[in-house]
This record gives C-alpha cells, sequence and structure tokens, in this order.
C-alpha cells in the first residue's frame, strides 16, 4: 500500500507535465492571455513596480510577444519562478515563454528539451566585492568565501575558474537573490558572484551603491536567452521573430513615437516588410500583418526597452556593451525580413 | 463411519461472495487489491507516456556524472571532480549529522523542559510553558531563517578580528572566533602520525582518532564491569566501595598516555587572509539549522514527557516519599522509567519529523542532501522525476530505519506482564 501511496503521488506530480500539446500558439489564444515565465524579482529585468505592475527588461520581451499574438500588451500572466522551478515550469506548460536570465547552454538545450529562440542579453559572470576590502582583481580572492545562488550555471563557472586560477574559496550557497543581497551585506561572504548585469541590478538597489564595486574579470559567457519548449516549431518561431522584430525595429530607426509614421510613409522596403505594409509576413507565422507593428508599440525597440530598464540612465547603470546593435560594435543582428 | 453425518455444503452460488462471510472477506481484499492496482498502473503508464512524449527517458546514469560543483560542508572528501552520486552520499551524510544532533539535543532539552514544566516553583514552570508554546505554534522555516539571521548579523565577519585594535575578539584563551560565517574552533594533531585507516571511497581516518575512540569504548566497559562489582559488594556487605577514582582513572589515564604517545598538538585558528585557517571551522549553516531543529522538536518533546510523568499514578511518587527517596531520585528512579513507555512511541514521531524536517536545510545554505541530489544536481541535470524518487526513497529508508530501531527499544522497556 504504501508503494502505491508513493507512486501515485509521483503519477500525480507528473500528471501536470502531460498537459503540454504541440500548438502552444492556439493555446494561448484560446486562453487568451501569455504565461510568461519571469524573474521573481531582479531590479531592471523583471519586479514589480510601486503599483505592482510588472516592468523590466525581461519583461518587455513578455509584453512584446502578447501585444503581436494577442493584440493587447496587457494580456500578461506573470508567473515569477526561481533559478530551479524555472525550466520545470516551462517543460509542464505552466508558462508559454521564459524570459528569465537563463543562460543558453548546450545541456539545457539538448537534454532538457528547451529551445533557446533568441538571446536578449549578452552577459557574463562577475564579482562584487566591498571597495573597503581593497580588492582589485578576482585573482585576489585566494581563501575568499563566495555567495552563489544554488541550481544556476553561475556555480559550475565558479568552480571551474578558481581551480583554472590555482585558487580556493568556499561559497556559500543561498536560495534567492534577496538572500545573497542580506548575506553579503551582513559580510557572511566576501564576495558575491553572478552575472555582471545582475550583480549591477543588486548594487543598484543597495543603500550606498558606491561603496561596492564589480571586479574587472567576466569569467564566463551567459548569454541569457528567451526559451520555449522544444519540439513546437511554429511557437518558437513566433517569439523569435518577435524579439527579432524589436532589434530590427532599432536597426532602421523605428521608435515608439515614429512608429505610426514609418508604417505609413517609409519607402524602405524592410521596413515596410516588417510593419506589414507589404509581403503580409505574418501570415507566414500564423499572425495578422500588424503582428510586428504591435511589438514595436508595447515598450518601444530594443534600445528604448534597454535605455528605459537597465542602461546608463537607470539605477542598474548598464551600458550597451556587447548588446548594441552589430552597427555599433556590438552583437545585436536581427537576420533579414523578407 | 462417523455417527453424525456433517450437513452437507450447499452449491456455490455467484451471490455466495458477496452474502457468505466465509467469502466476503476475500472478495473486498481483491476488489481493493485490483482497483489499487489499476490505479498504479495507470499512473505509471500515464508518467512513462508523458516522459516519452517530453522525450526524456527515465535513467539514473547522471549519478556517475562529473558533479561539477563545490559543497562547503562535508564529512568524506569531495571536490567538484567528483560524481554526482558522491555529492548525493555527502548530502545524505549531512542530513544525518544534522539529525543525529539534533535529535540528541532536542530529547536532553524536552525531558529538561518537560520535567520542569511541573515544577513546583512558579517562575521556571511558567517560563518553561513559554518557550513551549512559542517554538510550538511558531513554523519551523520561520525559526531557522530567524535563528541564522541572528547569526549572520549579530556576529562579527572575519575581517573584523584584524588589525591592532580589532573590534572583535577571539574567546576562551584567544582559540575560538565566533563569526558570522562559522565557529573557528582549535584542532588537533599528531605529530609522530600513526597514518590513516581507510574505510574505502577515499575516507580516511586517523589510526590516533580510532586508538581514541577504542580506549574510550574499553574503559565505558570497564566502568561498567565496576559498577556491577560494586553493586553486588553493596548487596553483599551493605557497604558500597568508593569507585570513583578507579573509574575517573579508567577514562583519564589511557587518554593521557595517548595523547603523548601520539604527540598530539593544539592548533590554533589564525585569520590569514581572507579567513580563519589551522583550526577547523564548523559552519554558522549547520548550527543555526541544528538550533532550530532542537528548539523547534524539543518543545514538542518537552509536551510528550509533560504527558508522559502525568501518566503516572501519583501513588508511585507518594510511595517513594515514604520509602524516604529525595525528590531527584524519585524522578530518576521511579516516575521517569515508568512514564517511559508512555514516551517513547511519540518520541519516535518526532524522531522522524526531525529528521525529515532537516530538509529545510537549503534556508541557511546547509548542503544536505534536499540541497545536493534534490537541489543543485537536481538543477544541473533536469533529471527532476529521478533525483526526486531517488530523494523519497533514501528518506524512506531512513525514516523505516529510524522507527524500526526504536521500535525495537521500545519492545524492551514495554510493560512486562507475567
Amino acid at each position: 500500500m504504501k508503494r502505491s501511496v508513493l507512486l501515485a503521488t509521483l503519477g500525480g506530480a507528473v500528471l501536470a507535465g502531460g498537459m503540454a500539446s504541440a500548438a502552444t500558439l492556439d493555446e494561448v489564444k484560446a486562453r487568451d492571455v501569455l504565461n510568461c515565465g519571469v524573474n521573481t524579482g531582479l531590479a531592471g529585468f523583471a519586479a514589480p513596480d510601486a503599483n505592482g505592475n510588472w516592468q523590466g527588461f525581461d519583461v518587455a520581451v513578455c509584453k512584446a510577444l502578447a501585444a503581436a499574438v494577442l493584440g493587447d500588451a496587457t494580456k500578461v500572466k506573470y508567473v515569477p519562478t526561481t533559478g530551479q522551478t524555472r525550466f520545470t515550469a516551462l517543460s509542464s506548460g505552466e508558462v508559454d515563454v521564459l524570459a528569465r536570465n537563463s543562460t543558453w547552454s548546450f545541456q539545457r538545450d539538448t537534454d532538457l528539451k528547451l529551445d533557446f529562440v533568441a538571446t536578449n542579453y549578452y552577459d557574463g559572470q562577475g564579482f562584487m566585492v566591498p571597495r573597503a576590502l581593497g580588492v582589485t582583481s578576482a585573482t585576489e580572492l585566494d581563501g575568499a568565501t563566495v555567495c552563489i545562488q544554488t541550481g544556476t550555471t553561475t556555480e559550475l563557472n565558479l568552480a571551474d575558474w578558481f581551480r583554472a586560477n590555482n585558487i580556493t574559496y568556499q561559497p556559500v550557497n543561498i536560495d534567492s537573490n534577496a538572500e545573497g543581497e542580506q548575506q553579503y551585506l551582513a559580510g557572511a561572504c566576501d564576495a558575491y558572484t553572478t552575472d555582471a548585469s545582475g550583480l549591477a541590478a543588486t548594487r543598484a538597489a543597495f543603500a550606498n551603491p558606491d561603496d561596492h564595486i564589480i571586479l574587472p574579470e567576466i569569467i564566463s559567457k551567459e548569454p541569457l536567452a528567451i526559451a520555449v519548449r522544444h519540439g513546437d516549431n511554429e511557437w518558437g518561431d513566433i517569439v523569435r521573430w518577435t524579439f527579432f522584430a524589436l532589434v530590427a525595429a532599432e536597426d532602421y530607426g523605428i521608435t515608439s513615437a515614429n512608429l505610426e509614421e514609418q508604417a505609413a510613409n517609409s519607402q524602405n522596403p524592410e521596413v515596410q516588410r516588417l510593419l506589414g505594409k507589404t509581403d503580409d509576413l505574418g501570415a507566414m507565422i500564423g499572425l495578422d500583418a500588424d503582428w510586428a507593428k504591435r511589438a514595436i508599440a508595447a515598450s518601444g525597440n530594443y534600445g528604448e526597452i534597454f535605455n528605459a530598464t537597465i542602461g546608463e540612465a537607470t539605477p542598474i547603470k548598464l551600458n550597451r556593451g556587447l548588446n548594441a546593435q552589430w552597427t555599433q560594435g556590438g552583437l545585436m543582428y536581427a537576420p533579414p525580413f523578407r | 463411519m462417523a455417527d453424525t453425518a456433517a450437513p452437507a455444503d450447499p452449491p456455490f452460488r455467484l451471490s455466495m461472495l458477496i452474502y457468505d462471510r466465509r467469502y466476503r472477506g476475500w472478495t473486498i481484499q481483491i476488489v481493493v487489491f485490483l482497483v489499487v492496482m489499476t490505479a498504479a498502473a495507470w499512473l505509471i503508464n500515464n508518467t512513462l507516456e508523458n516522459l516519452a512524449a517530453l522525450g526524456k527517458d527515465f535513467s539514473f546514469r547522471f549519478l556517475g556524472q562529473r558533479a561539477g560543483y563545490d559543497i562547503p560542508q562535508r564529512l568524506i572528501p569531495y571536490t567538484a571532480d567528483s560524481t554526482h552520486l558522491r555529492a548525493t552520499v555527502v548530502g545524505l551524510l549531512n542530513t544525518l549529522l544534522v539529525s543525529i544532533l539534533g535529535c540528541i539535543a532536542a530529547t536532553v532539552l524536552g525531558v529538561v523542559a518537560g520535567v520542569l514544566r511541573l515544577s513546583n516553583n512558579w517562575i521556571v514552570a511558567r517560563l518553561l510553558t513559554i518557550y513551549v508554546e512559542i517554538f510550538r505554534n511558531i513554523p519551523l522555516l520561520l525559526w531557522i531563517l530567524v535563528i541564522y539571521a541572528i547569526f549572520t548579523e549579530a556576529l562579527p565577519p572575519p575581517n573584523a578580528f584584524r588589525g591592532e585594535d580589532p573590534a572583535a575578539s577571539m574567546v576562551l584563551f584567544d582559540s575560538i572566533a565566533l563569526t558570522n560565517r562559522y565557529t573557528a574552533i582549535p584542532s588537533l594533531h599528531a605529530t609522530s602520525d600513526p597514518g590513516s585507516l581507510s574505510l574505502g571511497w577515499g575516507v580516511l581516518i586517523s589510526w590516533a582518532a580510532v586508538a581514541f575512540v577504542l580506549a574510550f569504548v574499553a574503559a565505558v566497559i570497564a566502568h561498567r564491569a565496576i559498577r556491577r562489582w560494586a553493586k553486588a559488594r553493596q548487596e553483599e556487605t551493605g557497604a558500597r566501595p568508593t569507585t570513583w577514582p578507579i573509574s575517573l582513572g579508567l577514562y583519564v589515564v589511557p587518554a593521557v598516555v595517548l595523547w603523548f604517545w601520539f604527540g598530539i598538538t593544539v592548533e590554533r585558528p589564525v585569520l590569514a587572509g581572507f579567513n580563519f585557517a589551522g583550526g577547523s571551522n564548523v559552519h554558522n549553516a549547520l548550527v543555526a539549522l541544528w538550533l532550530a531543529l532542537t528548539l523547534y522538536t524539543g518543545a514538542f518533546i518537552a509536551e510528550i514527557v509533560r504527558a508522559g510523568i502525568l501518566a503516572v499514578s501519583k501513588g508511585q511518587t507518594e510511595a517513594a516519599y515514604a520509602l524516604g527517596l529525595r525528590p531527584g531520585r524519585t524522578m530518576s528512579l521511579v516516575v521517569l522509567p515508568q512514564a517511559l513507555r508512555v514516551i517513547v512511541p511519540p518520541l519516535i514521531s518526532q524522531w522522524l519529523n526531525l529528521t525529515k524536517n532537516s530538509s529545510l536545510a537549503i534556508a541557511t545554505g546547509y548542503m544536505d542532501l534536499r540541497a545536493t541530489l534534490g537541489g543543485t544536481t537536481l538543477n544541473q541535470t533536469g533529471r527532476e522525476l529521478e533525483a526526486m524518487v531517488l530523494m523519497m526513497l533514501i528518506y524512506l529508508v531512513l525514516s523505516l530505519i529510524i522507527s524500526g530501531g526504536m521500535n525495537i527499544y521500545n519492545a524492551r522497556i514495554r510493560l512486562r506482564e507475567r
């Protein structure tokens, strides 16, 4: 009897997993709301504002997608996910798309049966230390205690990097970014490590951000990408090209301010195709002609979103760096819309 | 030939399966069995089909892969190069460590608190009531977080011990440093190193430690033999011989001899770089978790002990007083042994609870089974189902072992009715 109870519990847990069917687009349309997996709260990327509305860089992707698919950027249900629950939430069908600072890696893309459709932020793992510690390089951290979130790729990078540099460290495993902040500020760890963007966002929320420095070493490649379930390529295409529409819009100088004017008057054939004036690209992915226009109207083009949520003018103070357009020396490069 | 013919059985009819008491029991059992098995088969089939639909298989091969992450608290050698299986064992040992420490401390605390709650001293009894009610009625996770936060916020970081005029200082003749990361304590080293006993799987135990343990066990056995002899003498002659100097010598002399034989030296923790080095560091994660588990479970055990004592008839106490026993001896010789029979069965449940509650360890970053196998390993490999099944099996086996052992003990102390 005991064994049967055990199996029943297991079966029940897996039952939910089976509900994820192939046609995510139809499901989203029938539900009339997009379930978007986001961070539990990382300033600038995904966090509820004072009014309880989700705002941020990753959230903007959700909004653009909802606008493209459902015609309304507000028809999004934000599902906060932790580093531990995010992929399960996606593969079980709890969320339709995951925009949550998730690193695109071989194992996740293949073994975990996910598809990473596009990188929306090129990042790398860094270290933050208190300025008073007098450390200027991560190689000086021999013997230090380092706070690290469990269940992330950063945990493996940290072990690898310290070994490659032949120095030691003591990890303090923490469950969430908020707990990491508390431990770090209390001095329970000498350094805090996570993606450099996450460090900047965390530091921005400190009482005295200037008392802490982010060390120059970037010890890993962390392409933070938008993920969907493996196997539904149509849905993957929609998410991928909605994001590329935002990147292309910046490339062609389409902003939320001049969107209508560009749609009506632009003589650039690429812009005309993107905004649905000619060629009806939307029909090829099961959407209407105005899908990209609505996506851009939701929160502006990629550059506008970046500047409004995590850019130099915000408390996060991230510069474009690798995330600039390819014409500006960055890696943001949308394939042609034709 | 029998004189009376046995009444012939009525011919079997199908309705007898329900209406005939001889068959009804079997019918019900078989039907229930079939229903349960069908449900189980459906669930297993459903699980396998859904796994296939997701393109995943059910395999424990990941246990042989390189883990790649570090575990700060470990009882056996482990590096990032070790396998997930080894990480699982490290986690399991950590679970066992905190569970055993917690069970011991919670039982001691619970017995003391339970007895004192019945004290005639008004203040003591009320204070213990407050302790029991506060810890019993607030969720354990909150206690773990609060106690861990107190450790983190109230104690100084290691670098506060640095400099000419440090903000913090070490205690107990500069040998112990309480920091907000760990407690640095001195460690012992053998100068004439006798080598190590290999237990396999890379686990080494110094022969010096083995020698000390053996000497202690031998002393315990000898001590008990002496007490038996003293008791026999007492019953024979009425006078109990003084045995404590011999007993003390049994414990102390071998230890001192071994100490000098191995040339044991004490190494004090010294601040080196970012952290203390030289001694041993007991992580706050363990201490905070242990403290929270102890205080929480101790409150429940106190109630169990109180109930057990109240279950012993007051006449027993009065009889003991009439014989001239002091209150302390009455409690330890008359009341508690009888109360144990009531106490032990619910006590087993509390020990099981404590062991399972230790899976909240991740709140303090203590790397127990839930944090290694069910946490990082699960995340890095993406094998949720396998990791969860394995973890549930391990906890199940652990609990069964504990309750099995305690049931044997319970059978031994049970009231023997003749």
